[in-house]
């Protein structure tokens, strides 16, 4: 029997991108629901209070997947733009563009929890550190990639100068995750790592990995609606839209 | 429970403002994210449809 081929190049057409992700959204819109419901239960009612911080700590439930999406949104978002960049591929692109806002919006919650958790821990809202730093550039990079893709015209060319500012801007993401070594930082070090057992309770460790989880589901499903948005106003003159329009008027 | 009452675990451990400080900014932007994108979506469609009936309008009195 000849093994059947799976053409992938289907699923980088935007028409039929666009149905799919449409089908996808409720699933990860619930599974966000309950794995926030579930990871706020261990975050708040199942771990015990910190010996050394009291409740304070509890911020480390929001704050450190906040900081993982941070960088891992940036570095798929540079991905899908190199990908658009050197295969030509159009819905590579537009992912870049609806991923830059949400990767923005979790750079902006790592910075302001971990603002609020420093106060009471370093007493200071803000220190020129490098952990802290390297992540500020990492934010005012989001914002130089949609804020070129904003003035920019024509899409296309868009997309290729996005691309090239993501791809240059990636080598701030090492630095992000590797400054607390690197570097004699304030910031506290790695707290999870692949070669090392966890420096914390079970439950914690528990509530931050499905929090982490959480904020993936929900990722997910709030890009993928933006990126629907994108392919219609970019597809509009297709045939396809045309035909999807005059069955969403019936 | 670990809180024995709702005082206590909204006070935090006097930590009330930096803990449900993060927490509320959390909710505000992944609240307005999705808002935003809702919005995004409803006026994509509203403006794509309008253009085509404007579109096909022309088309019509210019066969006219």
């Amino acid at each position: 029997m000849v093994p059947q081929k799976i053409n992938w190049f289907k699923y980088s057409s935007p028409a039929t991108f666009y149905f799919l992700a449409g089908k996808m959204i409720p699933w990860f819109a619930g599974a966000a629901v309950a794995f926030f419901a579930w990871g706020l239960y261990l975050g708040f009612f199942a771990a015990p209070t910190d010996a050394q911080q009291g409740e304070a700590y509890r911020i480390i439930f929001l704050h450190v997947p906040a900081a993982w999406m941070s960088m891992f949104i940036y570095v798929v978002m540079a991905g899908w733009a190199g990908l658009g960049l050197v295969l030509n591929t159009r819905l590579s692109s537009m992912m870049a563009s609806a991923l830059a806002p949400t990767g923005a919006m979790f750079t902006f919650l790592a910075l302001w929890s971990g603002a609020l958790w420093g106060k009471p821990t370093w007493g200071a809202y803000w220190v020129w550190d490098a952990r802290l730093t390297s992540e500020l550039i990492l934010l005012f990079l989001y914002i130089g990639f949609m804020s070129l893709q904003a003035t920019i015209e024509d899409p296309r060319r868009a997309d290729r100068a996005g691309a090239v500012l993501a791809l240059v801007g990636v080598v701030n993401v090492p630095i992000i995750y590797f400054s607390v070594r690197w570097w004699n930082t304030l910031h506290q070090g790695a707290s999870v790592s692949l070669t090392q057992a966890p420096a914390m309770a079970a439950v914690m460790l528990q509530g931050m990995l499905v929090m982490a989880l959480a904020c993936w589901m929900y990722s997910i499903a709030v890009v993928l609606a933006r990126v629907r948005c994108i392919i219609l106003e970019r597809e509009r003159h297709s045939a396809w839209v045309a035909e999807f329009l005059e069955g969403e008027r019936q | 429970m670990i809180w024995g009452s709702m005082e206590t675990f909204l006070a935090m451990g006097g930590y009330a403002f930096y803990v449900w400080g993060s927490y509320g900014m959390a909710i505000v932007l992944l609240a307005g994210e999705i808002l935003l994108v809702v919005g995004r979506r409803r006026t994509t469609l509203r403006r794509l449809s309008l253009t085509r009936r404007m579109t096909a309008k022309d088309r019509n009195e210019t066969a006219a």
